[in-house]
């Protein structure tokens, strides 16, 4: 075994509330590559954040090839060698592919103009050791996101990084650019580089990594040599806790179907020919990896994207579902992933998120709202769903994310909706927050509504849905009964198609 | 004022620390700092000559208010919209020079259609609006539909507006000249007065801003269209997402925008009696400065008519206070920049995120 180019010993990260962190432990050897695995929330990005910088860690310590180091932000730490290709590529898009390896250390001619003949050369150089062909002139926007990812892994060579961390780097790849990465990694290992290598595909893993450190809950829990560990094994390890009750009773019954989706296909989107069935008080989970398609899958049937081809049924009638005024009339609600994106309006204060899809239900004489009540909807909802806020007219950013989640529950159900599109809907929210909003799921359920809820959290799905699809490559690949279900089968079918 | 008005407030904060008490005292003089400049402001002229509150010299403040009060009110929505409008001058312009060519009096020696009566009152202010409207239907359509920046549509627009104005006032035997002589009737119902206050009589065109005004309140406050608004211009994918119509929202602010500025067009001729192509020139500039002094904000949702109307007000009792202290007319272009730079920034200062 070749010695360790770094070490990060017994790393402790406490946030108020939350030990992100409790003794972790991760030790990369020079030329070989090392798997990081672990559920979402595990701590695998917050120890990365507190390699590079963007977390300062409360105690334990990091030693780049013996010394120790405590990197400022992640620009220092790609002076001294340790680079990071993230999941979502921050780059210029608009420069081109050389500007952006040299940006902020362009070389310079007499010391003023920049050395436009320094850099072409020296990209090129790169480009050729890593067997990298693009364009350095062209544009990175033009370029697809493998070629910018690649363009990424040489700006960290050109640094002469010494541990390079690659975060999800296949989520977007297909299989012909998979194996290009794979023969990059490859050369890079025999440069002498210590790689950090996190995905959730398990075949991906076990094929080109030479040791696997498993993390759970903020904690280390094994490392070993690949060969010697199966899929099963590493899942185990990865699950390990027994699903408690984290979650309420379920209470609802489903029904006889109410909404079908027949060969459904994005315009602009990879999903393609999704078909299933929601039945009246079922709660069916979407399941998959990053990338996989379910919050296009949600947003096209809710007509904020477009769709190509595919029939939607209501109750056995054909809908269009065109946009989302079309779909809320039809009794759709759609609760978004990205909050502060699409979901709230910040400046805005909470009366007026929480009856923006119902002013029409709020006119007097079809002409002036009725203040009145939609002060009283307001103030009903936020009994209803216990918001914390001193008051309806406090500006919703100020208040925390499961209050600003439940405004947005409360904007819908104030729409009275039959059928609900549920993105992440316990994202970035507290434990006690996420018990009342599965509560609610189930409650509505039992109502007689239909919920549709994507996840990221297995376990989630697990406890709250009635049946669960897989989706993987913007397909389904597979449906299971949450009833009878495991984590690792869905796992599985979630890396069916990537 | 708040800070005395409210019992509890005033209680909370006597129980701050001395440190969080100056830190109050301190937010809340910047926040209000417009309005403590305003009243020292207006006292130093005041001092300096005390006609400056003589009666004739509100009323007159307040006519000039109320003959750009409209405009503002219409650009304040572009701006909650995150947008602006450029055009907004060159329309008053237009539909003034078309409302004033329409409504010369018979006897006018250089009619502009020779030989022509006046128009009909009302049909005279239909066709303002009818103009106006349709230029902002433009504004709106391309703002909503290329998704361009209402920048660069208005840019191109008042550029538009303005060859049509110019040709316009080559039509007949007028040749570019400006237009007067107008009827009587016309401009008595603007420029009239039935109150008078102190002796000096208030112009009807005050009343015609104030009815406009409460109309414009109720559209932002109390409609749907008004909530639409906010809900666009604080986040426009989360109103798409929760069902708002969000190109009906955009193209209707701004044709409601262009009416307002064929309403003033149409007190605006008879106001100034002269009209020309320089008519409108740079009036959406003030009302853009008025709606920024008075807290509708760049950074799109925010905006109150009470602030459009202390905005418009502010910037009139500063132009015609400067004025007063007899300040050389090229350093009054200083101060006004300087005051529109500052109140920016101290209204910028209340939206950022504190990092």
């Amino acid at each position: 075994m070749s010695q360790a180019v770094l070490e990060m010993k017994n790393i402790c990260k406490e946030f108020p509330g939350v030990k992100a962190l409790s003794d972790a432990q991760l030790t990369v050897r020079k030329s070989s590559v090392h798997a990081l695995m672990g559920e979402n929330g595990a701590g695998k990005s917050t120890l990365m954040k507190c390699l590079f910088g963007i977390y300062s860690h409360d105690s334990g310590s990091i030693l780049l090839e013996g010394r120790e180091v405590r990197f400022k932000s992640s620009k220092e730490a790609l002076e001294n060698g340790v680079a990071m290709v993230h999941q979502e590529l921050n780059q210029a898009l608009k420069r081109n592919v050389m500007d952006n390896i040299w940006l902020g250390r362009y070389p310079k001619k007499y010391g003023i103009s920049v050395d436009e003949g320094k850099m072409l050369r020296e990209t090129t150089k790169i480009f050729k050791t890593l067997g990298i062909n693009v364009d350095p002139r062209s544009i990175m926007s033009t370029l697809p996101v493998s070629k910018r990812q690649m363009v990424e892994i040489a700006k960290a060579v050109s640094y002469d990084a010494k541990v390079i961390v690659f975060d999800e780097p296949t989520s977007s790849l297909t299989e012909a650019e998979t194996e290009h990465l794979f023969r990059i990694i490859d050369t890079l290992k025999k440069r002498g580089c210590g790689i950090i290598y996190i995905s959730h595909k398990m075949e991906e893993i076990l094929r080109i990594s030479d040791e696997v450190t498993v993390m759970r809950d903020g904690a280390w829990i094994a490392t070993r040599p690949a060969s010697e560990m199966t899929m099963e094994e590493i899942i185990r390890m990865m699950v390990g806790r027994e699903l408690t009750n984290r979650f309420p009773q379920k209470t609802n019954i489903p029904g006889d179907v109410r909404l079908e989706v027949e060969a459904l296909s994005g315009q602009y989107s990879d999903i393609s020919d999704i078909s299933f069935y929601l039945r009246r008080g079922e709660i069916v989970g979407l399941a998959g990896l990053a990338g996989a398609g379910r919050t296009e899958l949600l947003e096209t049937i809710f007509g904020y994207a477009a769709r190509k081809s595919g029939r939607i049924l209501l109750d056995g009638r054909e809908i269009t579902n065109s946009n989302p005024r079309e779909a809320i009339r039809h009794g759709f609600a759609l609760l978004t992933e990205e909050r502060r994106a699409t979901g709230i309006f910040g400046i805005l204060n909470i009366i007026e998120n929480m009856t923006v899809s119902n002013l029409k239900n709020s006119r007097r004489l079809g002409l002036w709202l009725d203040s009145g009540k939609l002060w009283r909807d307001t103030e009903d909802k936020i009994g209803a769903l216990h918001i914390k806020t001193p008051s309806p007219r406090t500006q919703i950013r100020s208040l925390s994310g499961g209050n600003q989640q439940k405004v947005i529950l409360g904007r819908w159900l104030l729409t009275n909706p039959e059928i609900l599109l549920l993105d992440e809907p316990t994202r970035g929210i507290d434990v006690g927050a996420k018990y009342e909003i599965y509560q609610l799921i189930i409650d509505l359920a039992k109502s007689g509504k239909s919920v549709l809820m994507s996840s990221s959290e297995i376990p989630e799905l697990l406890g709250v849905c009635d049946r669960i699809i897989v989706m993987s490559g913007g397909r389904i690949a597979g449906e299971v009964a949450a009833g009878d279900s495991t984590q690792e089968e869905i796992m599985t079918l979630a890396s069916k198609f990537s | 004022m708040y800070l005395f008005g409210n019992n509890s407030r005033l209680q909370a904060f006597f129980q701050l620390d001395r440190r969080e008490k100056n830190k109050v005292l301190r937010e809340f003089l910047i926040n209000n700092s417009l309005y403590i400049f305003l009243i020292a402001a207006i006292i130093a002229i005041w001092l300096t000559d005390t006609s400056f509150l003589s009666a004739s010299s509100v009323i007159n403040i307040i006519s000039l208010s109320a003959a750009n009060l409209p405009i503002a009110l219409g650009i304040a929505g572009c701006i909650v919209l995150t947008g602006t409008d450029l055009s907004a001058g060159r329309i008053v312009g237009l539909t003034a020079c078309v409302v004033a060519s329409l409504l010369q009096s018979s006897d006018y020696a250089t009619r502009m259609f020779a030989g022509g009566k006046p128009i009909n009152l009302v049909l005279a202010f239909i066709i303002a609006v009818l103009i106006g409207g349709l230029v902002g239907l433009v504004n709106g359509f391309c703002t909503a539909k290329f998704n361009l920046h209402p920048f660069i549509v208005t840019l191109s627009t008042q550029l538009i507006v303005y060859g049509l104005l110019l040709m316009y006032l080559m039509i007949g035997t007028n040749n570019g000249q400006s237009i007067s002589g107008l009827d009587s009737k016309y401009t008595s119902l603007v420029k009239g007065s039935f109150v008078s206050f102190r002796g000096t009589r208030i112009p009807n065109f005050v009343w015609f801003a104030a009815i406009i005004t409460v109309i414009m309140w109720f559209v932002w406050n109390k409609t749907a269209f008004g909530k639409n608004m906010f809900a666009v211009g604080s986040n426009p994918e989360a109103a798409s997402v929760s069902g708002v119509n969000v190109s009906a929202t955009i193209i209707l602010v701004f044709l409601l925008a262009g009416v307002l500025y064929g309403v003033t067009g149409f007190i605006e001729a008879a106001r100034i009696g002269s009209n020309s192509a320089a008519t409108g020139l740079n009036y959406e500039l003030d009302a853009i400065a008025a709606c920024v002094i008075g807290g509708v904000s760049f950074v799109g949702g925010i905006g109150k008519i009470r602030g459009v109307i202390i905005g418009v007000v502010l910037l009139r009792i500063i132009f015609v206070g400067l004025t007063f202290l007899s300040i050389d007319a090229n350093m009054q272009y200083v101060i006004k920049g300087l005051i529109i730079l500052v109140a920016c920034a101290i209204d910028m200062r209340k939206y950022l995120v504190r990092k």
